[in-house]
């Protein structure tokens, strides 16, 4: 499988890369919504989690363009935005799931291992 | 001199929901409960910068900045727990950034999508020329963690086009 990882955190990318780094996925990162979208056109990933709050493009709308360019693409949200809305608005605009931050690695591995098995 | 005026200017509500959102930061992340002592009103000469700094724009229903402010050896230690073994001034100020973005969007939870955040922007040293927004008050909330001070600072303005959105019964139930 491929994994793209996005957040303007490092910190946050590293410890995403941590969790599922030794599961033999082929894994690139991102740090805003533009860049994403570069790496998601080589990269091709089955599977993105993605940040809302970034420079450059949101995650968001990040959502709406990588699935007009592959519409199977599995995303999940990973965001300090804790109000219903925005975990609403992800899904609509058609993210798999929605993890909220801060996240312990077991209920980050939850949601990663859900996104394998769908 | 503080006013009247500057008190209200950030309803303790408000403030309740920082404080517990930096309680419930710490204690997901590191498993260990920070202490959150009563926080102040900044004055001119209190001194609340630390080595490694962030902050946060807001607007929407609330104007103003999210301030946080640690010393190096706290984040040393704390970015141990994202599973960091080798860290770096770039990491740290990392690990700033996220902290602030973190509690100021995990207070949409009560104070609503109104509650607009920025990306952080992040700053090293213990500046002297840091600026504070001159229409509002600084209120300081001190953290203790592991034995380390840090200081989640802010600096908010009710916009008064804009009404609240957060749920009176939800701060109900945080305040219980």
């Amino acid at each position: 499988m491929r994994l793209l990882i996005v957040d303007d955190s490092n910190i946050i990318r590293r410890s995403i890369q941590r969790e599922i780094g030794d599961q033999n996925h082929e894994i690139r990162m991102a740090g805003d919504g533009v860049e994403a979208l570069k790496v998601f056109e080589d990269f091709k990933p089955d599977i993105v989690t993605m940040d809302i709050t970034m420079p450059n493009m949101d995650g968001l709308s990040c959502v709406e363009q990588i699935l007009k360019r592959n519409a199977a693409t599995r995303i999940l949200v990973i965001s300090a935005l804790a109000d219903k809305g925005t975990a609403v608005e992800a899904v609509k605009r058609g993210a798999t799931g929605f993890l909220l931050k801060p996240f312990t690695s077991e209920t980050l591995a939850t949601e990663i291992t859900e996104l394998f098995v769908d | 001199m503080v006013t009247t005026q500057d008190v209200q200017a950030l309803p303790e509500d408000d403030l309740r929901v920082f404080v517990k959102g930096t309680e419930y930061f710490f204690l997901q992340v590191t498993s260990t409960r920070a202490e959150v002592s009563t926080p102040f009103i900044k004055e001119a000469n209190d001194q609340v910068i630390d080595d490694f700094s962030a902050v946060i724009g807001i607007s929407g229903t609330q104007r103003g900045c999210v301030y946080y402010s640690a010393p190096r050896e706290m984040i040393r230690e704390l970015v141990t727990h994202y599973g960091e073994t080798e860290a770096s001034d770039d990491l740290y100020a990392d690990c700033v950034g996220e902290i602030a973005n973190t509690i100021s969007g995990n207070a949409r939870e009560y104070l609503g999508p109104g509650f607009m955040i920025s990306v952080p922007v992040v700053f090293r040293g213990r500046a002297d020329d840091v600026r504070f927004p001159h229409d509002a008050p600084a209120f300081v909330i001190p953290i203790l963690w592991n034995g380390h001070r840090s200081s989640l600072i802010l600096c908010l303005k009710r916009d008064e086009k804009e009404p609240p959105t957060f749920d009176p019964e939800m701060l109900k139930e945080i305040a219980s």
